[in-house]
């Protein structure tokens, strides 16, 4: 099993979704010349997009920058260099990669990056985010503004969540508009609104093409490719016409009866960010099984769409608010994260599960230890749990990982071998287990001594 | 010190150092069906706990006197330690007389641990309290007094009173009266550091996490009577202000050794969830409302509070200015991201003001110091022979 097997589908959205992040950097080297168009940032998880389009701006995702540094190989010397000013060994690394580069002047695209007009801190479920954005408006110079999501705490989020949000939406526009010079445009707003729901349409049927098997794409892999484009252009015509080629060709693929690999041996769903210094090893190691992901939770850091919400162009402001307070994973809590993964194993049939806990990332990674007791005793789901981290190189043991993912492979292989191995719901042992927001309880463990 | 005021700081250590929550237990039996809830620190609206005749129940941590047996298979590596002690105490049943927990959203750890506790104990109310982190926003205050009437609405299914405005401003008036105490007695500890010991002052401040208010304040004023009598002999140290030891707590060992090694504690954050308000919360008017805006508008700087319009980092300086401090000695724990992100800026705004400092990693559960003892006695001798 030395050589992974071909694990890439190269069609035009290929080439198309380069040519979108260069025409983006391109738009960001603009602004930083000429302050025009403005841009702000903003934070990934639930972010805000269709906002900025009703001003013109572009936006300024940090975790991009971070991301694509540590996918070259060069997030080591910002993150040494962050550390000198005083950051911890155990503070996300993204956090350290952005401040260290913007220090030592490193850009992803070698083009220097625009001063944002405003700092806007959607503060959707990270608490590192409102750290970050900080840190970074204090480097930088720049103004800083809070977008306050209230985190879900009850199984739907509540009429006070969302007025809360909306009001604050609307401080931002009045704050952009006088910081920016520039009307808010509600018309553009609302056709943005409606671009990404139609984004949001094909990209929710992209990932339920997933369920076919085999799979036609890697809804780890695959999906973090595509999640450039959905978050920089969902609110526009491009970004319409992106996903809805994407979809074209991976229904193409559905028809041809192609998966990844000539023949799917594995469904996994993953949970966790990838490794991006490793990413390409990362992605062999499931090659080398052809195990496909067909459900994860990193891709729906921005948006979880698969389970149907949609922005709705007639209530722009309030389906902005909702997406930011329950449609995305960040913001939603860690028991829903099980339900997610629980029903991605049950109806998007995973023979497994794998953890990727992040050290970086406590979002994502504090408590996966109880996640995968929950996986594994309470609902019987074979489920590994390897440890590395995202952005940071020297976190990352290869033997280690790869021993350990040849040996979750090999045991469901026998499992397989036996017939014991079973996929999607009737590998869930309760598979009404857990249901809603609280899962069955775990054992009470030990009295007082 | 006389003896009456040791004897109750022996009191306070023996009821800090109780994992089993022996006072939280007395308080139940005598107070048969009242239901006492704990929250995860570092800020909890107390009163409102307390006007729904519920008692609240300050948890920090267990220190050094619990292993782990099953929280770090639960939470694994590069998670501080309250966090997995915290549900070590949960799932061996230490935290049995507790019927509910609440937590709010400090750190993305604390906000798992919430949900990780909802799924490990069924049996307790279980919630996260989400406290809003832009007063910059004219929507907040009716957002968090929203939020605040959700929390009384659970109190009440446990059994607590219907909220009423009366018994709340009864309840703030108390907590108003323990945070007032506690203002004087750090105040007289920063005028006068040679009359109080800094570890004395933190058994006798913790302790009121696991008392009813009331008897908490009676304490309280006892002992300030017989500091503010006291008669000591200032010595040469270096004046200090403790920054980043505002959730997990450093061991009472380590309190005793900074002292030890030669420094007076002006200020500090240690529980800093019992000194939240700057002033009183106002009883006049709508007590909710006055609560939230406290909140918003009167509240203590924190690595776990975001307020933009008000840089932690500049307050630091400020206090260290208006204290007179030589020195910040930032205490924090291992894993704490809050607190070690914060270093950051308090560090770069520190150097701009030439004011020194030093940085101390601890955990809960450490037990020897001897590489910290040194530490702090190189730190203190360049301060004092500089
Ligand atoms: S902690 Fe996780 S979600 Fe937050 S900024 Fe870091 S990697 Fe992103
Ligand atoms: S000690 Fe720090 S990291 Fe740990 S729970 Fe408290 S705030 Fe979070």
């Amino acid at each position: 099993m030395s050589e992974a097997p071909r694990s890439e589908y190269r069609g035009q959205i290929h080439q198309q979704q380069k040519d979108l992040m260069l025409h983006w950097y391109e738009r960001l080297d603009e602004s930083a010349r000429t302050g025009n168009p403005p841009a702000v940032s903003l934070m990934i998880s639930g972010n805000c997009i269709e906002l900025l389009e009703g001003f013109g701006a572009v936006p300024l995702y940090p975790e991009v920058n971070a991301l694509q540094l540590a996918i070259r190989h060069q997030s080591l010397d910002p993150i040494l260099a962050a550390e000198e000013l005083g950051y911890a060994a155990d503070n996300c690394a993204y956090v350290k990669a952005d401040i260290g580069a913007m220090i030592k002047g490193i850009t992803p695209a070698g083009t220097p990056l625009p001063t944002p007009a405003l700092v806007l801190c959607n503060f959707v479920g990270c608490n590192t985010y409102v750290k970050w954005f900080e840190h970074a408006a204090e480097f930088q110079g720049a103004p800083l503004a809070m977008l306050d999501v209230p985190f879900l705490r009850t199984a739907e989020p509540r009429a006070e969540d969302i007025d809360y949000v909306v009001r604050q939406l609307h401080e931002i526009v009045r704050q952009l508009e006088q910081i920016t010079g520039r009307r808010f445009d509600m018309d553009r707003f609302r056709e943005a609104v409606r671009c990404s729901a139609r984004v949001e349409e094909a990209w929710s049927r992209i990932k339920n093409l997933a369920r076919r098997t085999p799979s036609p794409f890697d809804a780890y892999f695959d999906a973090i490719t595509l999640m450039g484009p959905l978050y920089v252009y969902r609110g526009s015509p491009e970004g319409v016409a992106f996903f809805e080629l994407a979809l074209k060709e991976m229904e193409e693929k559905v028809a041809r009866g192609e998966g990844i690999y000539d023949q799917e041996k594995f469904r996994v769903v993953i949970e966790g960010p990838p490794p991006y210094p490793f990413f390409r090893s990362f992605r062999d190691m499931f090659a080398t099984w052809k195990a496909t992901a067909v459900a994860s939770t990193y891709s729906t850091v921005g948006g979880l769409w698969e389970f149907g919400f949609r922005h709705d162009p007639d209530h722009p402001f309030e389906s902005l608010a909702l997406h930011m307070l329950a449609h995305n994973v960040t913001n939603r809590n860690y028991l829903q994260r099980y339900e997610q993964i629980r029903r991605y194993v049950e109806e998007w049939d995973a023979d497994g599960i794998v953890i990727h806990f992040v050290k970086s990332c406590r979002l994502f990674s504090a408590g996966q230890g109880d996640m995968r007791d929950y996986f594994t005793r309470q609902l019987g789901v074979p489920t590994l749990y390897i440890e590395s981290d995202l952005e940071d190189p020297r976190y990352f043991s290869e033997a280690q990982i790869k021993n350990r993912m040849d040996a979750f492979f090999e045991a469901l292989e026998h499992s397989r071998s036996i017939g014991t191995l079973r996929r999607g719901a009737a590998a869930l042992r309760h598979p009404a287990a857990g249901a809603g927001n609280a899962p069955v309880a775990g054992e009470r463990l030990k009295i007082l001594p | 010190m006389p003896a009456a005021t040791e004897n109750l700081i022996e009191q306070c250590r023996a009821i800090v150092e109780d994992l089993h929550l022996g006072e939280v237990r007395r308080w139940k039996e005598q107070n048969p069906g009242a239901a006492a809830i704990g929250y995860f620190p570092v800020y909890t609206p107390v009163e409102l706990i307390h006007a729904s005749g519920l008692l609240p129940v300050g948890l920090n941590g267990a220190g050094d006197r619990l292993d782990l047996q099953y929280a770090d298979a639960r939470f694994g590596s590069f998670i501080c330690s309250i966090v997995k002690t915290t549900l070590e105490m949960g799932l061996t049943g230490y935290l049995d007389p507790l019927d509910g927990m609440l937590f709010s959203g400090i750190c993305d750890s604390a906000r798992n641990l919430a949900f990780v506790f909802e799924r490990n104990f069924p049996q307790k109310y279980i919630d996260f309290l989400h406290l809003p982190q832009n007063p910059s926003s004219g929507a907040s205050a009716s957002f968090l007094k929203a939020e605040y009437l959700r929390l009384a609405a659970q109190l009440e299914k446990l059994g607590g009173r219907k909220l009423d405005d009366d018994a709340l401003r009864a309840s703030i008036a108390v907590y108003n009266e323990n945070r007032a105490l506690l203002r004087d007695l750090y105040a007289l500890r920063a005028a006068n550091p040679h009359q109080v010991h800094t570890s004395d002052l933190y058994l006798l401040q913790r302790a009121g996490n696991f008392l009813p208010v009331e008897t908490h304040n009676t304490w309280l004023s006892r002992a300030l009577a017989d500091i503010a009598d006291r008669q000591a002999k200032p010595r040469d140290s270096v004046r200090i202000v403790i920054e980043g030891s505002f959730c997990e707590q450093p061991p009472l060992d380590l309190i005793r050794l900074v002292e030890e090694a030669g420094c007076y504690v002006l200020d500090d954050d240690f529980i800093l969830g019992r000194r939240w308000f700057t002033e009183d919360v106002p009883i006049d008017g709508d007590p909710l409302g006055a609560l939230a805006e406290s909140y918003l508008d009167r509240s203590v700087y924190s690595s776990v509070r975001h307020d933009f319009r008000h840089r932690r980092h500049k307050l630091l300086v400020e206090k260290v200015r208006r204290l007179g401090a030589d020195a910040v000695l930032f205490l924090i724990a291992k894993f704490c991201e809050p607190a070690y992100f914060d270093y950051v800026l308090f560090k770069r705004e520190l150097e701009a003001a030439s004011i020194p400092h030093l940085l101390l990693e601890f955990e809960e559960k450490a037990f020897t110091f001897d590489r910290l003892r040194t530490e702090v006695e190189t730190f203190v001798e360049s301060l004092l022979f500089d």
